[in-house]
């Protein structure tokens, strides 16, 4: 009895436990729908998770990096927001080739970020106050590009949104291919760099990793510089999914992303977590809201209840699991 | 314990007059910056709309910007005195959109209005006693905050991830509710908290002076602000100093989500409506941006109920301003957001130095 006990405890303390629930959440949730409706547990349905979710999954992955280093990020839906607006304006008003659209408003993503990163390290600011004021900041541009939503009829993004990519009878879309990319790219660069480790370094222990010598400032501000770069990039996919360019695009994605990131498995304190989470926290989102619409009678507010509900559930464990482990 | 870390006035030269060492004192003092700031946009305002400061007394009630600003900041300035005591005790709560959005609709639902022909008069009456709808909103009210403050408090969660949960959740509950339709009240006597007068001024007004001066007589007249305080500089501190400091954050966060309470009965009683998907809207984060204005320390411990309803009345001011000077109201956010970045960046001692390196 009490080598179960013994042995239960050991699993529960494993650093992996959380994803492992977040895992065996999501097969729940998808066996369960699948089991109440028909048809839900086809394969062109798990992929229209990926492909309606594809920039939330590229947000999270740039909020992982955040949380992981001990920050938070709350800019990032309004720079979404920025970026489908300022890539609207400069393909219908002032002409520019796509490609040249697309690589401006990553660079201007990434410079927005870093600015961010710059003045919370260097003036020892808040990350949440200096990103809720570039959330209201972002925001802010966007309506005095224009007010309304421009709509973007440039051939390449409309050939683009209809890419489908043949995966084993399914099909993807451009976007999610990208998401994906990053996904491997960053989960890559999380475990096997350099950078990777002073994030958790710094996430872990600021102080620590600051007395091991690592460059605390420049990891700061390239997190988030990639945060912003995430944010762009994610603006860039809903400008494809969309086609329009509008200053109330992705109102409170922030916290989407957020909640995904925590229900992927990460500590909300930093250090701790992985980058991985990210997507089976946006899967769990995205099921959710599926298992919804499949629904069809329940109200689509209950989407953001169930998410508050699940939030406050991973916190709880995360908590009770931190105050096990000895640190 | 000490009181708030005020800072030192620095050491006057000996040869300085005295009227300027008066100066400099009177500039060191906390509220300086923000009633500074306050005069400018007001001075501001005194050129360039024309009777901006007229005041004139129309059916016994007093009109004018000016207290048409005051007004309509009661509101955020309910819900910044709450966020004061919050971030007092290194906390946040985010949640207070939420909140507002969930008792303006609790009360609006509860009392709707129905028409009744009474002697061939039409009447409208509400559903439900009005006395029992305020209750049962305010009710809601403190349940919220009373989840907040359990799981601060209680689960010790980061307080911007436990208000978080009420922020996504809070908002979904009213929508639910209201099916995300806007339900409008019938009912006249609801309408006089949000806009009726009392002695010519405003009503909303006397609530927001009754609750001030309830809360400012508790902090200065017992030893809670103290209390507060000492939480908010070094919670293990004050914990082995006796304090009962899980206590004292669980009743911080009730208040704040009582405050936002009665602001979202306010917000209801004043548009005459419930708009479970807008109401309160990034309240919270005015009201944050109206307490960091105020001269409070985000970090904890040093606050300021009076900075804090100066805070609220700059951003009024300010929202005022642009309104009528023609700017597009889209502005707003972007003034906004460089005023946050310029208040920040004036309390960082970073910046400080950076500037002292220059001069």
């Amino acid at each position: 009895m009490s080598a179960v006990l013994t042995g239960a405890r050991g699993v529960a303390a494993a650093p992996y436990f959380t994803s492992v629930v977040t895992v065996v959440l999501l097969a729940v949730l998808l066996l369960a729908g699948g089991a109440a409706y028909p048809g839900f547990l086809s394969w062109q349905v798990m992929l229209n998770l990926l492909i309606d979710n594809a920039f939330l999954l590229v947000l999270a992955i740039g909020m992982g990096i955040v949380i992981l280093s001990g920050g938070i990020d709350l800019s990032v839906g309004s720079v979404l927001a920025l970026t489908t607006m300022v890539a609207a304006w400069l393909l219908n008003t002032a002409h520019w080739p796509p490609a040249v659209v697309i690589a401006a408003v990553l660079v201007l993503g990434a410079l927005f970020g870093a600015a961010q990163g710059a003045m919370i390290h260097y003036f020892q600011l808040q990350p949440f106050i200096v990103t809720l004021a570039g959330m209201f900041l972002a925001r802010g541009l966007c309506y005095l590009i224009s007010i309304e939503s421009i709509t973007i009829d440039d051939p390449l993004f409309v050939a683009v949104s209809q890419v489908q990519v043949p995966v084993l009878g399914g099909f993807l879309s451009a976007g999610a291919m990208v998401a994906l990319a990053l996904l491997a790219l960053t989960i890559w660069v999380s475990r096997r760099t350099a950078f990777g480790r002073a994030v958790y370094a710094i996430g872990g222990n600021e102080q620590s990793a600051l007395m091991m010598g690592l460059a605390v400032g420049r990891t700061r501000v390239l997190v988030y510089a990639f945060s912003g770069f995430c944010a762009a990039l994610g603006g860039v996919l809903f400008a494809f999914y969309m086609l329009s360019g509008y200053g109330q695009h992705a109102q409170g994605t922030e916290l989407d992303a957020i909640a995904a990131v925590v229900i992927g498995g990460t500590l909300l304190s930093g250090g701790y977590g992985y980058v991985a989470g990210a997507l089976s926290g946006v899967l769990v989102l995205g099921t959710i809201q599926t298992l919804i619409a499949f629904d069809g009678t329940l109200s689509s507010w209950w989407t953001r209840i169930v998410i508050g509900a699940l939030l406050f559930l991973f916190c709880v464990v995360q908590r009770l699991l931190s105050a096990r482990v000895p640190t | 314990m000490s009181a708030a870390p005020l800072k030192a006035p620095a050491p006057a030269p000996v040869t300085a007059p005295a009227a300027r060492a008066g100066a400099a004192s009177l500039l060191a003092h906390p509220l300086a910056k923000p009633l500074l700031a306050l005069a400018a946009l007001l001075l501001l305002d005194l050129f360039f709309i024309p009777g901006f400061f007229t005041l004139q007394i129309r059916d016994g009630h007093l009109y004018g910007p000016v207290v048409d600003i005051v007004n309509r900041a009661a509101p955020l300035m309910l819900a910044a005195l709450g966020m004061t005591l919050v971030i007092a005790t290194r906390g946040i709560d985010i949640s207070v959109g939420a909140v507002v959005a969930l008792s303006g609709t609790m009360a609006a639902m509860l009392i709707g209005g129905t028409m009744v022909v009474n002697n061939g008069v039409p009447e409208y009456v509400a559903n439900t006693p009005m006395m029992l709808a305020l209750a049962a909103a305010m009710g809601a009210a403190l349940l919220c905050g009373a989840w907040n403050g359990l799981l601060v408090a209680g689960l010790k969660l980061q307080p911007i991830v436990a208000t978080l949960i009420l922020m996504v959740a809070g908002r979904g509950l009213a929508q639910l509710l209201t099916d995300g339709q806007i339900v409008t009240v019938y009912y006249q006597p609801f309408f006089f908290l949000g806009s009726g007068y009392l002695l010519g001024i405003p009503c909303a007004l006397w609530v927001v002076a009754a609750v001030l001066l309830v809360v400012g007589l508790l902090l200065q007249k017992t030893a809670l602000g103290l209390f507060i305080q000492a939480v908010g500089i070094n919670p293990v501190a004050a914990r082995l100093a006796g304090l009962r400091t899980a206590t004292l954050i669980f009743f911080v966060y009730v208040f704040c989500s009582a405050c936002a309470g009665l602001a979202g009965l306010m917000i209801a009683s004043n548009i005459k409506s419930a708009d479970a998907n807008n109401a309160g809207l990034l309240l919270e984060l005015d009201a944050i941006l109206a307490v960091t204005l105020g001269g409070t320390s985000l970090a904890g411990g040093k606050f300021s109920l009076a900075g804090s309803m100066i805070g609220a009345l700059i951003i009024q001011t300010l929202t005022y301003t642009i309104y009528s000077l023609g700017v597009p109201p889209e502005v707003n956010m972007v003034v906004k957001s460089i005023v946050v970045f310029a208040v920040c960046l004036s309390q960082s001692a970073g910046f400080k130095q950076l500037w002292k390196g220059r001069a």
